[in-house]
């Protein structure tokens, strides 16, 4: 029995998120163009409850609840950033799908480039290394062929594949 | 002459990652912290609920003395875990608690809720659309703010209340911020 | 009784293993032929045990048998005996059972069909095979056993959660598996030409067949789990860089490069030192994701449901297997020498350049899978990575090796020449410009990296199909082409196949991505609506009863330009147990793209509904290019000079040479 109690302290309720279509259209807003920049942010922003859905995908009461009060402002005149900030003052960084260039995510964002950089770089070297290299000598030094074997080898040539 | 460097370097990668991967099971995903910590509670102005009283609860009540703000909802089957110790606080402590009535579909549920366990708040305001909550960034209930005089956000407790967290860091924090301001 | 016997059958599986991963090892370090041949034995043995074990989880499962734990919380007597078969998987337990059963197949596998390899080799395959089988028998017997029961056993089950129960899903995981679990040959053959000290070419044609058919059931596992995932969840989607599907996509980046590294192994006697990192990274990939999933350390809506001492298990096998293997490797990879060399500007140039490329993708994906974790970690807060940052690093980094795919087969090995390679290739410029001009006119509002991919995609199968009529000497010689061309070898036409079904895929993926039409509304009966030019008509919705759950119906009428297309019956059904509501979407698909109606809530009381209609274009072209390279990769398989009974060494040193 306690630890029933305990795991439902440690829980919190959560208004239930399930997968399914989200947008309703007793929602969406009347001026297309509005509606259309009210999709695009909800797109990018996170539903917190959920394990990892925007708030336009997911049907979680919160995301509805989100999706509705990003249709307002924007109908109350703010811009996209306005809107973007509001959010994420409440929730945090956390709630952008697209994680923002900040400081702490510098690597995050240039990692990749990084990455691409050594990739190049690696493959300089390998070139560099293998031609100062000598040529290792082949197994057995190239004797004439007989004309069987060139047929073969002709034959072996026409099918070599990749 | 190859340098054997290169060939530790995938290992010394791997070991990196699993010291963060070591470090990342000690970790709660779904903690969220506040970022209203140290920010003044957000304007909000909800009405009462029904067969209460007609006060309402709105931001500017928050100021003058320290208070708690307490998000429930008749669906929440955490908040019913904390409820006792909630009723427990009103009779042992002078904190008023505050609530905020959060996402009912029928306005009914939630006065019958408080009816069936109890109702230790000062004031209840009823949140249908999420906008009080959403303001306060709550992701979901209890969720337990401590306001203080001036009406800046101390602490946000994720979860249900229980005397250990109330012990330990609200009733200790209380008595620093009344020292400082009174009240 | 049955549920004693899978364990009992599992806890004797552990200790044969135990058998095999040590003295068929120490039997080939030390010459003894008599302790290496216990390989071959012990392999079937686990097989056969392990085969037994989960025969029987499956028929406590058929049985409904609600003494077991771990059927009552996935499995109901109301559910259909196909999902009460696939509930034996569908959870994090039942899950392992399949993982180590498939592991114990593969060694079966090689012990069986392995003859041709060294007596010493296959010691020490099985060997490394009977180690990692070892961890997951002890994760499973310590913490998460499936066998356990429970007092008093209830009525009936939970109900397997709803989303599984459909046929898509229900194969998805075995896919996955036969995957992951087949990149572990090439790790155990990484390994065993580690502890020898050699890699050759005769190595290379060893691995292949494995590593292959590896692939082709990944490549399949995540085709049908993105194919679910567009059907079932009800807007379309059919990729979300969610950290599970990352998972998967991460080792199937490594084994294509693994692919292609392995055959310059083979023909070139170079890369050698990478291809067998690239192995044991293939097949760490797939054990990283098995931590993922399960462990906690990221939210994901694949995860099962966790617990930290799982994950702390998982962990340490990680260490142990990943971290053994890599340090290994640090210790003994400067022993594998490589002989071949070659131009950057060759075919061992393109092929590395894939490999560079796949590399950097995977590791660009991993970073931002992992970067959450990292963060917070490092106490910097909590941040997602969601689409937005792998479509703008992961399209970019790839797309330079989509061009180079038209252009690498046709360089020659070892010194190719670029410019003529590239002056074969003036149709395929042409007709990919004309394509990317005509799908920028057609769809002028629609995002430009569909206009790009759509080009990329024609030039990259114009390109292939260029490199095959140059092989058969189509234009210059046709009267004896249709001979050459049957007789292409098998390998060959997979490396056509393969490149040519990414393009039709990647063909797909920019219709499928860019150029979606949606119409979201509340319709009332016989009300219509149009979307991209096909008009659906609203018939009216009614109640249904299925076997466990009720539905609302939906029925619509779609026509284009007057002729009727199709009729189609969207669902939203409600789980008796469980109560969660799933969508089932209606779709109809055609060469041309995919019509999608899903059925939502009832509004008002005229019979109105809420109704979300898409059109969807050339989605069928993402499923049907992935069976093409699955095709190809088959086929590849097939050919003669690959199978595992390949050539033995004939010479001690000498490379094994192609058969005619």
């Amino acid at each position: 029995m306690t630890r029933l109690l305990l795991a439902l302290a440690l829980a919190v309720c959560v208004l239930s998120p399930a997968p399914g279509h989200a947008v309703d259209p007793r929602e969406m807003l009347e001026d297309p163009a509005l509606e259309a920049r009210a999709r695009d942010l909800s797109k990018g922003l996170r539903c917190v409850v959920c394990q990892n859905q925007s708030i336009d995908d997911s049907d979680a009461t919160l995301a509805r609840d989100l999706r509705v009060l990003v249709r307002e402002r924007l109908k109350a005149g703010d811009s996209d950033k306005q809107v973007i900030d509001y959010v994420v003052s409440r929730y945090g960084d956390f709630v952008l799908l697209k994680p923002p260039f900040k400081v702490s995510t510098l690597v995050l964002w240039l990692g990749p480039l990084l990455i691409v950089m050594l990739a190049i770089g690696g493959a300089f070297f390998y070139f560099r290394r293998h031609r100062a290299a000598p040529e290792t000598p082949a197994a057995q030094p190239a004797q004439a062929l007989s004309d069987a074997e060139r047929a073969r080898l002709a034959k072996l040539l026409e099918d070599d594949a990749p | 002459m190859r340098s054997r460097l290169i060939f530790i370097i995938p290992l010394a990668l791997f070991l990196v990652l699993a010291v963060y991967f070591a470090v990342g099971l000690t970790l709660d995903l779904k903690k969220l912290p506040s970022m209203l910590e140290g920010q003044p509670v957000p304007a909000f102005d909800l009405k009462p609920i029904q067969g209460r009283d007609d006060k309402g609860f709105a931001s500017t009540d928050l100021k003058g003395q320290v208070s708690l703000v307490n998000v429930f909802g008749s669906w929440c089957v955490a908040c019913r875990v904390e409820h006792p110790f909630l009723m427990q606080l009103k009779k042992t402590s002078d904190v008023p608690i505050h609530a905020i009535d959060w996402r009912e579909e029928d306005p009914a549920a939630g006065p019958a809720w408080l009816k069936r366990h109890g109702d230790p708040y000062a004031l209840v305001g009823d949140d249908p659309r999420s906008k009080a909550a959403i303001a306060f960034g709550v992701t979901g209930a209890p969720e337990t703010f401590l306001v203080d005089q001036q009406g800046v956000i101390r602490y946000k407790h994720v979860g249900p209340l229980n005397p250990q967290i109330w012990k330990d860091v609200l009733w200790p924090l209380i008595a620093e911020l009344r020292k400082a301001g009174g009240g | 009784m049955t549920a004693e016997l899978g364990h009992f059958a599992l806890i004797l599986a552990l200790a044969i293993a135990l058998v095999q991963s040590t003295l068929p090892l120490i039997g080939a370090q030390r010459d003894d032929a008599g302790w290496m041949a216990l390989a071959r034995p012990t392999a079937l043995t686990q097989f056969l045990l392990v085969g037994i074990s989960f025969g029987c989880l499956t028929h406590l499962y058929v049985t409904s048998d609600f003494s077991v734990v771990n059927v009552v919380r996935n499995s109901n007597t109301a559910m259909p005996m196909l999902y009460k078969v696939s509930g034996v998987w569908g959870n994090h337990e039942g899950s392992l059972l399949l993982w180590v059963l498939i592991l114990a197949i593969f060694g079966a596998a090689v012990a069986a069909f392995g003859r041709n390899l060294p007596p010493a080799l296959r010691a020490r395959v099985l060997s490394v095979q009977a180690m990692i089988a070892v961890g997951f028998y002890l994760f499973m017997l310590f913490t998460s056993n499936p066998f356990e029961r429970t007092f008093p056993p209830p009525m009936d089950g939970r109900d397997l959660n709803p989303l599984l129960q459909d046929p898509g899903l229900a194969f998805h995981p075995p896919m996955l598996y036969l995957g992951y679990v087949g990149f572990s040959m090439a790790f155990s053959f990484a390994i065993a030409a580690l502890i020898e000290g050699r890699v050759d070419a005769a190595w290379a044609r060893w691995v292949r067949p494995w590593t292959m058919a590896a692939w082709c059931f990944l490549t399949g596992g995540i085709a049908l789990g993105s194919w679910w995932a567009y059907y079932e969840l009800g807007w379309g989607g059919w990729w979300y860089w969610d950290p599970v599907e990352n998972a998967s996509f991460m080792p199937w980046l490594a084994g294509t490069a693994l692919l292609h590294s392995a055959s310059v192994v083979e023909k070139r006697d170079s890369l050698k030192g990478w291809t067998v990192l690239l192995a044991i990274i293939t097949f760490s990939l797939s054990l990283l994701g098995t931590f993922l999933v399960r462990s906690g350390v990221l939210t994901s809506v694949h995860a099962f449901a966790t617990d930290p001492t799982r994950g702390v298990f998982i962990l340490a096998l990680l260490i142990v297997v990943i971290g053994g293997s890599l340090a290994l490797y640090a210790w003994r990879g400067p022993q594998l020498v490589s002989t071949g060399l070659f131009q950057p500007i060759s075919r061992e140039g393109a092929l590395l350049f894939n490999n560079l490329v796949m590399a950097t993708g995977a590791a660009a994906v991993l970073l931002g899978t992992l970067y959450p974790l990292f963060l917070d970690a490092v106490g910097g807060g909590k941040v997602s990575v969601g689409p937005p940052f792998f479509n703008a690093v992961f399209i970019p980094i790839m797309t330079p090796m989509i061009a180079a795919m038209a252009i690498g087969p046709l360089l020659n090995w070892k010194r190719g020449d670029l410019g003529a390679a590239v002056a074969r290739l003036k149709v395929a410029f042409v007709l990919a410009l004309g394509a990317g001009i005509t799908a920028w006119v057609w769809h002028s509002d629609g995002p430009i990296f569909a206009t790009l991919a759509m080009g990329l995609a024609v030039w990259l199968g114009v390109g292939t199909l260029t490199e095959l009529a140059g092989r058969i000497r189509l234009f210059d010689a046709p009267a004896g082409a249709w001979e050459r061309l049957r007789r292409v070898p098998r390998a060959s036409w997979g490396m056509t196949l393969g490149h040519f079904g990414l393009a039709i895929a990647i063909a797909g993926m920019a219709g499928a991505g860019g150029w979606t039409v949606e119409s979201i509304q509340t319709m009332k009966p016989g009300e219509r609506v149009e979307v991209a030019g096909y008009v659906f008509t609203f018939k009216g919705a009614g109640a249904e009863t299925g076997p466990n759950y009720k539905a609302i119906v939906g029925d619509f009428e779609v026509t284009r330009d007057g002729t009727r297309v199709t009729s189609l019956h969207a669902e939203k059904r409600t789980y008796n147990v469980g109560a969660m509501p799933t969508t089932e979407a209606a779709i109809h698909s055609s060469i041309r793209g995919d019509l999608y109606a899903v059925i939502g809530d009832p509004e008002g009381d005229e019979g109105a509904y809420v109704t979300r209609l898409y059109f969807n274009p050339l989605v069928a072209w993402m499923w049907f290019g992935t069976l093409v390279m699955i095709f190809g990769g088959a086929l590849s398989l097939t050919d003669r000079r690959y199978r595992v009974g390949a050539p033995r060494r004939s010479r001690a040193g000498a490379v094994a040479p192609a058969s005619a």
